[in-house]
């Protein structure tokens, strides 16, 4: 079995230099705010008209102890004039504030990047945090990459002095002095910034004009002063794409935007229940300001309390949606068994993190697939929908919706940690390009009576609201009657129920699979899902143009699978699955279709590199 | 309870083609009679009546009610009553469930529904034992209760439903007994009141408890043991014979004989529904040496939940139409004209 501990050698770094991209890492203490600078350079980027991925990587830790190793967070951003589909294996640029920052990133750096690090912090209490013996940045350690060493705390407090600020307070404001050397670096603008600075401090002018002068303080650095020739401005030009209108997007705003537009194009209005947990809560947070889209959001006492809420409401006549990760998904499944044999609409979105139990709660994984597939108690099929990037999330949400309303069943919805924080450039959508798939309630007895269990040709049974007068009936988890819905334990009812659960996933209609890159059979095929999209892509791109026979299939729909699956699988000599668990969709893809579908695998809680996919594309092939 | 138009209904309008299923006279029998006689009197509509119920014998009550009606999974439904109150806040809602359903698999749920203070009524069905499961001793099983799983005796003290239910916030606390005649009137308070209406009902449980309660419950034990609230009226029972008074000494309540009914001067007190804290002293009366207060112990409404929700859903949405296409272009956005050159 391939596992992804390859390293990637300076040579295959350099191999297929991506002179229309750069890679930058911010990385600093947990209270260094970098993930604040990330985010605003993210901005100022996409403004400027690249294309772009990031990858924040922070710890778990509210505020982990300052300066230690564990306390580093890192936002890590890959933009450029081409099509950007990952965070960028390894940066050009590391920004380290502290000595545990540039311990804990230098070595992904590429050899001859640069380090642009804060020697104001490399005292030797935080040299001794990081585990230095000696300062790196005065002994030859660092030979192999470019450094660049500036006394960034000090340059801050300089610049912020006249504001009169204390000097923890001051001390802020490094952040902002950093990213304003970085929008110089990279010929960004800084007004949008100091636009966003004036509305976030619009209470506390004083705050905004110091972080302004940080700002401008860092960009005129850049401009004046002695770089050295270390570095000059780098000017990435705009990227090649569609003309429209374009914002950023994490994963977390499109889900609960595409929320929105399922509810919509449903016609019904939304429940949301949620419970507080990393990284699943930001759907929460964003749902629960748009009232005016006819959402109601609970934040109930515990994850199950959450999800049998959204039955609940499903049953009173509102779309349920519940959302979580991977620990809290565990709580609900009791529940979300509920839903399959009572036949109720609802919405599960995960946000996966690395498990199990707690486990790696801010990093990211694709271990839950098993779970959404398989994880319940009796024969339970449920659908199930991965999203493999933030803006494609907006579009999986919808569907999710489109299966729940019109199958009356709960969905799944697998994203991750990567996609929920992360941000990338998003064409806005064109909602009225959307087709709508209004639910209709069942309002007055039917033709030849009225059956709670009674079956649509989609195997559907109908959703009555509570209130309608003449359709009164009870349900429950118990099994039911084909048809009337009444308690009946007998051999055949349950053969007959359990015949009709698995009918009705099973029939889901879905569009059949796209091959995302490539021909549509030859020698190997690389079949991703999930937020792995970008570096499969690259990789078999990369692999294609040295005029290698493969091909790259990203599956949205993994319960039910699309039904030219198992033709397009069958036409490729070779299945490769890389996933970020120990092989899970490659197992569903062997029940499936018994094809001999390889694993390449990682759990590092960090997402693939290109040259990880690339190394084992090479490989499959030569065998 | 909910503003509505009175419905004209019989008791035979609430009642289900299934046949009941529970043991040949088990305590739930008389309490479905007593919810499908109070139901015609209040005028409740049946199609917007929603009975939702947990997991254990008491759970199988939506089954039997011709209303709209949802049995869900052990412990759970007070959380799924509230979603179903708040997607419709004009339903009428009762929750159905046992000592274990509500207090040790679903303790979690009650004590949150009743600190929001949902508007609906819980119906807790106390038999002192886990009955669909064949006998286990239950979170209000006393200590030394002989079951399968207990057969030394169990060790843990048992939760009251009551002080419990106070505990956790809620305006509305009555206590009723399956088979008495003044159950219905329970129910009817427990309607009335906006708010959650928690009532604890003391059930027979023949197969597995049978006669735990009839210390108090036994016709020969009754009116010794039971002390019936009304609200601004004195604490008697036994007759009229004793009463309740307040020890200020030690403060607590304190039974006292009050001799040719002069109550004034034995000291007894004038129950008022509206004082919290009177109604922790009835609820945590021993068992010893005291009578059970049953009634309407406690009866002080507060706003309810799915009001302020639906309010505060409205208030954010003034002036706010919800144009998804806005909302999608809002923030920073960045307008591309055309293909860019190519440098």
């Amino acid at each position: 079995m391939a596992t992804a501990v390859h390293q990637v050698t300076p040579e295959e770094a350099n191999a297929h230099p991506p002179s229309e991209s750069v890679v930058v890492r911010f990385a600093g203490d947990s209270g260094d705010g970098m993930q604040l600078t990330g985010g605003q350079f993210t901005l100022s980027t996409a403004l400027a008209g690249n294309d772009l991925a990031t990858f924040p990587d922070f710890p778990a830790e509210i505020r982990a102890p300052q300066g230690t190793l564990f306390g580093v967070s890192a936002f890590q951003i890959n933009f450029g004039s081409a099509s950007i589909e990952t965070a960028g294996d390894a940066p050009d640029v590391l920004v380290a504030m502290n000595p545990a920052a540039l311990k804990t990133n230098v070595e992904a750096l590429k050899p001859g990047g640069l380090i642009i690090a804060d020697e104001g912090e490399f005292s030797d209490r935080n040299l001794a945090k990081a585990k230095y013996d000696s300062n790196p940045l005065e002994d030859d350690s660092l030979a192999k990459w470019t450094l660049m060493k500036l006394n960034i705390s000090q340059l801050t407090l300089d610049a912020v002095k006249p504001f009169g600020l204390g000097n923890k307070e001051a001390l802020r404001c490094k952040n902002m002095w950093t990213l304003g050397l970085a929008l110089w670096m990279f010929d960004r603008e800084r007004q949008p910034i100091v636009d966003w600075l004036k509305a976030k401090f619009a209470k506390v002018p004083e705050l905004a004009e110091a972080n302004i002068a940080a700002l401008n303080a860092g960009h005129a650095y850049g401009e004046t002063a002695e770089l050295g020739g270390q570095v000059g401005q780098i000017n990435v030009p705009a990227a090649h794409v569609e003309p429209g209108l374009y914002r950023t997007v994490t994963g977390a705003e499109s889900i609960a935007y595409g929320l929105v537009a399922g509810a919509q194009l449903a016609n019904v209005k939304m429940f949301f229940g949620g419970y507080p947990i990393t990284p699943a809560s930001a759907i929460l947070h964003h749902l629960s300001r748009l009232k005016e889209f006819g959402i109601t959001t609970f934040q109930a006492e515990d994850e199950i309390a959450a999800v049998a809420a959204s039955i609940g409401a499903s049953y009173g006549g509102q779309l349920g949606v519940t959302s979580s990760s991977g620990p809290g998904i565990a709580l609900k499944t009791e529940a979300i068994g509920l839903a399959i044999m009572t036949e109720l609409p609802l919405v599960i979105v995960n946000s996966q993190r690395g498990g199990p139990s707690t486990g790696l709660p801010t990093k990211t994984e694709q271990s839950d697939l098993y779970q959404a597939v398989y994880g319940r108690n009796g024969d339970a099929p449920m659908p199930v929908i991965a999203a493999r990037s933030p803006a494609d999330a907006f579009d999986c949400a919808i569907e999710a919706c489109r299966i729940a309303t019109q199958y009356m069943t709960p969905v799944m919805l697998l994203t991750d940690g990567y996609i929920a924080n992360a941000a990338e450039p998003w064409k806005v959508p064109d909602i009225s390009g959307y087709e709508a798939f209004p639910v209709s309630f069942l309002e007055e007895v039917p033709e030849g009576g009225f059956l709670p269990y009674g079956r649509d040709d989609k195997l559907a049974r109908p959703w009555v609201k509570p209130g309608t007068p003449g359709l009164l009936h009870r349900i429950g988890g118990i099994e039911k009657k084909a048809g009337t819905g009444n308690i009946e334990y007998s051999p055949a009812n349950h053969q007959e129920m359990t015949d009709l659960r698995r009918d009705k996933v099973a029939g889901i209609a879905i569009p059949d699979q796209q091959v995302d890159l490539g021909e549509e059979s030859g020698k190997l095929v690389v079949v991703g899902w999930g937020s792995t999209f970008g570096p499969i892509h690259q990789a078999v791109r990369r692999a294609r143009k040295r005029g290698l026979d493969v091909s790259h299939i990203h599956l949205r729909h993994i319960w039910p699978m699309p039904k030219n699956l198992e033709g397009l699988l069958k036409g490729f000599e070779r299945v490769l699955v890389p996933e970020m668990n120990t092989g899970q969709l490659k197992t569903v893809l062997r029940d499936q279709f018994l094809v001999d579908a390889k694993p390449l695998n990682k759990v590092s809680g960090q997402p693939f590199r290109i040259a990880e996919i690339e190394a084992a594309i090479d490989a499959a092939l030569a065998t | 309870m909910n503003e509505m138009t009175p419905i004209k209904t019989t008791i035979k309008d609430w009642e289900t083609d299934q046949e009941v299923r529970w043991c040949p006279g088990c305590g739930d029998y008389a309490i479905l009679k007593a919810v499908q006689r109070t139901l015609p009197e209040i005028g409740a509509d049946p199609a917007k009546t929603v009975f939702v119920s947990g997991i254990g014998c008491s759970s199988r009550f939506p089954y039997y009610m011709e209303t709209y009606g949802f049995h869900t999974i052990h412990g759970r439904a007070p959380a799924v009553a509230t979603g179903v109150k708040l997607a419709n806040p004009d339903l009428d809602v009762w929750i159905i469930t046992g000592d274990g359903d509500a207090l040790s698999i679903g303790g979690n749920h009650t004590m949150h529904l009743l600190r929001r203070n949902l508007d609906c009524q819980v119906l807790l069905f106390n038999n002192e034992i886990y009955g669909l499961t064949k006998g286990q001793y239950s979170p209000t099983s006393r200590v030394g209760t002989r079951s399968p799983s207990t057969p030394f005796g169990s060790l843990d003290r048992p939760a009251r439903p009551c002080a419990f239910a106070l505990g956790s916030g809620a305006r509305f606390v009555a206590r009723g007994i399956d088979v008495h005649k003044n159950l219905p009137k329970v129910l009817k308070a427990a309607h009335a009141h906006k708010g959650t209406g928690f009532i604890e009902i003391f059930q027979n449980c023949i197969v597995y408890n049978d006669d735990v309660f009839a210390p108090f419950t036994a016709k020969p034990n009754a009116a010794a043991n039971q002390l019936w609230v009304e609200h601004g009226e004195p604490l008697l029972f036994d007759g009229g014979t004793k009463g309740l008074t307040m020890d200020v000494a030690h403060l607590t309540l304190k039974v006292v004989d009050v001799v040719d009914g002069d109550w004034k001067a034995a000291g007894v007190i004038v129950h008022d529904q509206t004082n919290r804290g009177l109604a922790h002293m009835l609820v945590e009366m021993p068992q010893v040496g005291f009578p059970v207060a049953l009634g309407v112990l406690y009866d002080d409404p507060a706003p309810t939940y799915e009001s302020a929700v639906v309010e505060q859903n409205r208030a954010a949405s003034e002036g706010k139409v919800g144009d998804l296409q806005k909302l999608l272009a809002k923030g920073q956005t960045w307008q591309v004209e055309k293909e860019p050159h190519v440098i």
